[in-house]
C-alpha cells in the first residue's frame, strides 16, 4: 500500500494554518470596510480527511478530502447581502465582497438584521479537547474496516452480503470574525468506523448498519464490536410479521428517539417561531412535554461533537435548559430571530451544542413490561413531519412487544400521532443512553399512537 | 451550440484562469496511465449560484457563490482512488493527481488514447439564469408575487417566496479518450404560503424550473400560477380531516406523484446496487416486477428538463433508457465504473454533485408512461379509498424495496367520489410488491413542474419525475384514524 500525500492527513502545523486562516478573515473583514460595508463578519474553514471503504474483504475506495473555502456576510445598515467561495485568492476575496454588497444594495431594510451585541461575543474560551489528530494510513484504516466487516459477515450465517466497511478522519479548522473586532480560531477532529450488512431469509433481504465515532480515536468502540452489532441488527429483521392495525404504546429505540426529540426542539426554534411555522408558536413558559422530560444543552462538554464556545454569531455559549420539567424555559435563538422575536440571542446562531434528554432512567425491560402490547420502534423512514402543525406520520420498523416481552420483527408499518400529544405522552425513559450523537437520549416510551399494517 | 463548442467554452473558463494547457492534462492523464489502473479521470467545474428569498413582505436576503475545483479519479479493478482541489492550478493538480493514483500499482505504463469529443446533442441552450435579469427586475418579481398571493385570499397569513439561479460549466477528461464539455443552466422558483383560520395554521407549496433561464418568470404569468396553486393546496388543507389508517386502495394524481416510481424501482434499478447484488431488484432482468400496465423510463434527452444532460459528469451523452417495459424488468441505469464491472456499456447516468464527490449511476428524468384509462373512471372504481395529489417526498431502503412518500394534498374517496381532504400520511409499501398491485393507469401523462432534488449516499442532485393518474390496489396509509 502506498503512503499518503504530504497534506492529506495532516502534516500541517495547526497553529500555522489557524494563523493564515484568522489573516485571511482579516483581509476579508478589512475589504468590506474598504468596499464600504458598514459591518461585516466572515467563516473561514480549511479541512482534510481520508475515507476507506472496504467490501467483501477487498481494499474499494480511498478517498482524499480537503476543503477550503470562506462566506462572507456584509451590511449596509440593516440590509444584507451574503456570498461564498472556495477561492481565496485576492482577487477573489475583491469579487466575492463585491457579490454580497451587490446583494445588500437590493435586499431591503430589515431592523432586526446586524452583528449581535459586542458584549455578548465570548472573551474567554474554554479549552474544548476537541483536536486529537489519528495517526492513520491507509493501509491500517483499510484494516480497521476489513476487521469490522469480517467480525459482521462470522458472526451469523444469515449475513449474506455486505455494503462494506468504512474507516474516516478528518481534521479542520475553523474560523469566525466580525466588525466587532471579534476573531477566533477553532480546530477539530473526527473519527469514525462503521459497517453496513445484510441479512437475508426466504422472505427477502434486510440491511442494517452500526457506527461509532469520536473526537479522539481512542474513544472508537472496538471496530469488531461495530462489525457484529451491524449484523445483530440485521438479523435481528428477519421474521417479520404483519400487526393488526390501532392504537398502541410504541417505545422508541435510542438512536430514532433522539430524532424524535429534534423534532421538538425545531418547533422552538427561532426560524420557525418568527415564521409561525411551528406548532408551539407562543409556547415559552408552557408546557409542551410530559413533566418528566428537561432537554439541557451543555455546549462546553470536553471532547464534544457538537461543542463549541462561541456560536455561529460570536456569542458565548452558555449550558442552560430549553425545556425544565416539561415547560418551554427557552426558544433556541440566533441574534436575528431574538430580534425579529423582540428577545435576546440564546447564543444559538448554528442550532444547539450538545442536547441531552434528561429524566428518571429506568431498565428498557421494566418499560416493555410497563408498555405491555405494542411497538418498539429500531427504524424510521420519510420526511412526514409537519412541523406547521405538528402532525407526524412516518414509516417504522422494529420489534413487536407482547406480554412485555419482544414477541417478533415488525416492518413496513407507519406510526402516527399528532407531535404535542406524543411529547405530553412520554411516560417513561430507558436508561440505555445514546451518546454518540448531537442528542443524547434513551429509550422513549410514548403512551399511544396509531400503527398501521 | 455543438458539443466542440462546449468543449471550447468549458475549457476558456476552467483551464484559462489557471493558465492550463491540454499538454498538462494529458500529463496529468499520463501519470494515471503510468499505473495498472483500467481508467483514470479529471473533472473540471466552475458553478456559480445566486437565491434571493422574500419572507415577510421584504426582500430579506440574497446570497452568491462560486465553486471552482478539479476531481481526480483512478480506478484499478473495483479499487477507486479519489481526490480534489478547490484550486485549478498546476501544483493542486498534481497532487490530486498522484493522492488518487495511489491506489494503484506503478510501473505499468499505457498509451493514452488521443482525446476527442463524445458528439454529445445539447439538451439544453448555452444561456446564463444569473444573467438573465437585473437585480431590480428579480427583487420586483418576488415583491409582485408576494402581493399577488396575500391579494388572493384574506386567510393567506405568511409567504416565502424564493428564486434560485444557477450556471455552471464542467470539463471531463479520461484516459479512455474521453474528452467532453457542458453548459447547464438551472432555474428554480418557489411559493410557500401559510393559511390561517381559526387558530390552525396550514402549508401550501407551489413551484417549477428547468434547465433555461429565468425569462419565464419574467414573460409569462407562470409564477403567479405557482402562487394561485400554493394559496389553493393551504387553503384545502385548512379543512383536512384526520387521515386513515390501514391497507387501503390509493389513486395517485398526474406528474409530481411520480416520486412513487422514484422510490419504489428508480434507485433499485441504478447500476451499483444491482452489481453488488444489495437491491430487492438485482438479478431478476428479464423477470416481470411490475404490472404490465407499466412501462418505466429514465430519459436524461428531454429538452430543457430539470434532470436532463446533454453529457453526464462522465461524459457520457444523455440517454432515453426503458427501465420496465409492460412489467417486465428490461434495463439498469448504469455510470461507466459499475457498467465495466457488470460487461455492459454506461446508459448516461453517471452523476456527482460536484468535483468534490465520486460519481455514481444516479436518474436523470424517471417517469411511467401513459395509459388508457380516463382519471374520472379511476376515482369512480374506487369505494373507499384514498386520492393523493401532491407529495413532500421519499425515501426507499433498496435492499429491502421498503419504501415510503408523505402527501401533502390528498383527499378521501368514498363511494366513488372524491371526499374531504385529509391531513398529511405516510404511505409505505414494498417497492416490487406494489409495482404489482397497479391495476389502473390513466390518460393524462404529466411530468412535474421542475422542483425534484435527490440525494444518494449524502450527494444530492436535480431529477424530473412524471407519471399519469393511477391506481395502486392496496398499499398501507399512515393515518391516524384506525
Amino acid at each position: 500500500m502506498n503512503t499518503l500525500p504530504s497534506d492529506a492527513t495532516g502534516a500541517l502545523n495547526p497553529e500555522e494554518l489557524a494563523a493564515s486562516l484568522k489573516d485571511l478573515a482579516a483581509r476579508i473583514l478589512d475589504e468590506a470596510r474598504h468596499q464600504g460595508a458598514t459591518g461585516a463578519e466572515v467563516a473561514a474553514g480549511d479541512s482534510t480527511g481520508l475515507v476507506v471503504a472496504v467490501r467483501r474483504g477487498e481494499l474499494e475506495t480511498v478517498e482524499f478530502t480537503n476543503d477550503r473555502g470562506f462566506g462572507i456576510t456584509v451590511y449596509m445598515g440593516a440590509r444584507k447581502g451574503n456570498a461564498s467561495t472556495t477561492d481565496a485568492g485576492p482577487d477573489a476575496i475583491r469579487e466575492t465582497v463585491r457579490a454580497a454588497l451587490n446583494i445588500a444594495k437590493y435586499t431591503e431594510e430589515d431592523s432586526c438584521n446586524g452583528l449581535a451585541e459586542a458584549s455578548l461575543m465570548a472573551r474567554e474560551l474554554p479549552d474544548l479537547d476537541l483536536h486529537h489528530p489519528w495517526d492513520v494510513d491507509v493501509s491500517s484504516a483499510t484494516e480497521r474496516a476489513l476487521e469490522a466487516e469480517a467480525a459482521g459477515l462470522a458472526f451469523d450465517h444469515r449475513i449474506v452480503n455486505t455494503e462494506g466497511a468504512r474507516v474516516a478522519t478528518g481534521r479542520g479548522c475553523h474560523v469566525y470574525g466580525n466588525s466587532h473586532g471579534f476573531l477566533e480560531a477553532g480546530w477539530g477532529t473526527r473519527h469514525s468506523t462503521s459497517c453496513a450488512l445484510i441479512a437475508a431469509d426466504d422472505n427477502g433481504m434486510k440491511p442494517e448498519d452500526w457506527y461509532t465515532v469520536s473526537r479522539d480515536p481512542a474513544d472508537l468502540e472496538d471496530p469488531v464490536e461495530v462489525g457484529r452489532e451491524a449484523a445483530r441488527r440485521a438479523v435481528g429483521r428477519l421474521g417479520c410479521r404483519p400487526v393488526e392495525t390501532g392504537s398502541y404504546p410504541v417505545l422508541f429505540a435510542p438512536p430514532v428517539a433522539a430524532g424524535l426529540i429534534s423534532h421538538l426542539l425545531s418547533a422552538i426554534g427561532g426560524r420557525a417561531l418568527y415564521r409561525r411555522e411551528s406548532y408551539l408558536v407562543d409556547s415559552l413558559h408552557r408546557q409542551v412535554a410530559a413533566d418528566g422530560i428537561t432537554l439541557r444543552e451543555e455546549p462546553h462538554r470536553p471532547k464534544g461533537l457538537a461543542s463549541a464556545a462561541y456560536d455561529g454569531d460570536g456569542v458565548a455559549t452558555r449550558a442552560k435548559s430549553f425545556i425544565e420539567k416539561g415547560v418551554v424555559a427557552s426558544y433556541i435563538l440566533d441574534s436575528y430571530s431574538g430580534r425579529r422575536l423582540g428577545m435576546t440571542t440564546t447564543g444559538n446562531a448554528g442550532g444547539y451544542f450538545n442536547l441531552d434528554v434528561v429524566a428518571d432512567v429506568r431498565p428498557v425491560a421494566e418499560l416493555m413490561r410497563e408498555m405491555d402490547t405494542g411497538l418498539l420502534v429500531t427504524s424510521l423512514m420519510g420526511q412526514g413531519v409537519n412541523l406547521v402543525t405538528g402532525d407526524y406520520s412516518r414509516g417504522a420498523g422494529g420489534v413487536w412487544i407482547a406480554g412485555g416481552e419482544p414477541s417478533h420483527p415488525v416492518d413496513e408499518v407507519t406510526i402516527a400521532a399528532n407531535l404535542d400529544d406524543v411529547f405530553k405522552g412520554i411516560v417513561a425513559c430507558g436508561d440505555d443512553i445514546d451518546r454518540r450523537g448531537n442528542i443524547r437520549s434513551g429509550s422513549l416510551l410514548v403512551r399511544e399512537m396509531t400503527v398501521a399494517n | 451550440m455543438t458539443s466542440t463548442d462546449l468543449i471550447v467554452a468549458a475549457r476558456r473558463a476552467l483551464w484559462e484562469p489557471g493558465e492550463i494547457v491540454e499538454h498538462d492534462v494529458t500529463g496529468l492523464l499520463g501519470r494515471l496511465s503510468a499505473t495498472d489502473i483500467d481508467t483514470g479521470e479529471l473533472f473540471f467545474q466552475l458553478a456559480r449560484h445566486e437565491g434571493w428569498v422574500l419572507e415577510d413582505g421584504t426582500v430579506k436576503s440574497g446570497a452568491y457563490s462560486v465553486d471552482r475545483g478539479v476531481g481526480v479519479r483512478a480506478v484499478s479493478g473495483e479499487k477507486t482512488g479519489f481526490a480534489y482541489a478547490d484550486d485549478i492550478a498546476l501544483p493542486a493538480l498534481r497532487d490530486a493527481t498522484e493522492a488518487a493514483r495511489s491506489i494503484a500499482r506503478t510501473g505499468y505504463g499505457k498509451s493514452t488514447s488521443v482525446l476527442t469529443g463524445a458528439g454529445a446533442l445539447p439538451r439544453y441552450a448555452d444561456v446564463d439564469p444569473l444573467a438573465s435579469a437585473s437585480e431590480d427586475e428579480k427583487v420586483a418579481l418576488l415583491r409582485r408575487i408576494d402581493a399577488y398571493a396575500r391579494s388572493l385570499d384574506p386567510r393567506v397569513g405568511e409567504v416565502v417566496v424564493r428564486v434560485a439561479l444557477d450556471w455552471e460549466t464542467n470539463l471531463v477528461v479520461a484516459t479512455d479518450g474521453t474528452m467532453s464539455g457542458d453548459v447547464r443552466p438551472l432555474a428554480r422558483f418557489d411559493v410557500m404560503v401559510l393559511a390561517e383560520q381559526g387558530g390552525r395554521r396550514e402549508r401550501g407549496l407551489s413551484g417549477g424550473g428547468g434547465r433555461f433561464d429565468a425569462g419565464w418568470l419574467f414573460n409569462t404569468d407562470a409564477a403567479e400560477g405557482y402562487a394561485r396553486e400554493a394559496v389553493r393546496m393551504a387553503l384545502v388543507n385548512l379543512d383536512a380531516v384526520d387521515a386513515p389508517a390501514g391497507s387501503m386502495p390509493v389513486v395517485l394524481g398526474p406528474g409530481w406523484p411520480g416520486v412513487l416510481l422514484h422510490e419504489a424501482v428508480g434507485h433499485g434499478l441504478e447500476g451499483d446496487f444491482n452489481r453488488k447484488g444489495t437491491s430487492a431488484f438485482a438479478g431478476r432482468m428479464g423477470e416481470t416486477v411490475a404490472s404490465e400496465l407499466c412501462t418505466v423510463i429514465d430519459d436524461g434527452t428531454l429538452a430543457d428538463r430539470r434532470g436532463s444532460l446533454s453529457v453526464d459528469d462522465e461524459g457520457t451523452p444523455g440517454e432515453c433508457t426503458v427501465l420496465i417495459e409492460h412489467g417486465v424488468l428490461v434495463g439498469y441505469m448504469q455510470d461507466k465504473h459499475n457498467a465495466r464491472l457488470m460487461g455492459t456499456r454506461s446508459t448516461g447516468n453517471g452523476r456527482r454533485q460536484s468535483y468534490a464527490y465520486l460519481p455514481m449511476p444516479r436518474m436523470t428524468n424517471t417517469f411511467l408512461c401513459a395509459g388508457s384509462s380516463e382519471p374520472d373512471e379511476i376515482i369512480a372504481s374506487v369505494d373507499k379509498g384514498v386520492y393523493a395529489v401532491s407529495f413532500g417526498g421519499g425515501q426507499v431502503d433498496i435492499t429491502s424495496g421498503k419504501f415510503v412518500f408523505s402527501a401533502t394534498e390528498a383527499y378521501l374517496i368514498e363511494g366513488g367520489r372524491i371526499g374531504p381532504p385529509i391531513r398529511g400520511a405516510t404511505l409505505i409499501g414494498n417497492g416490487p410488491e406494489v409495482m404489482q398491485r397497479v391495476s389502473m393507469v390513466g390518460n393524462d401523462f404529466q411530468l412535474d413542474t421542475g422542483v425534484g432534488i435527490c440525494g444518494k449516499d449524502g450527494q444530492t442532485v436535480p431529477v424530473g419525475v412524471g407519471q399519469p393518474s393511477l391506481k395502486i390496489d392496496e398499499i398501507t396509509v399512515g393515518g391516524t384514524r384506525a
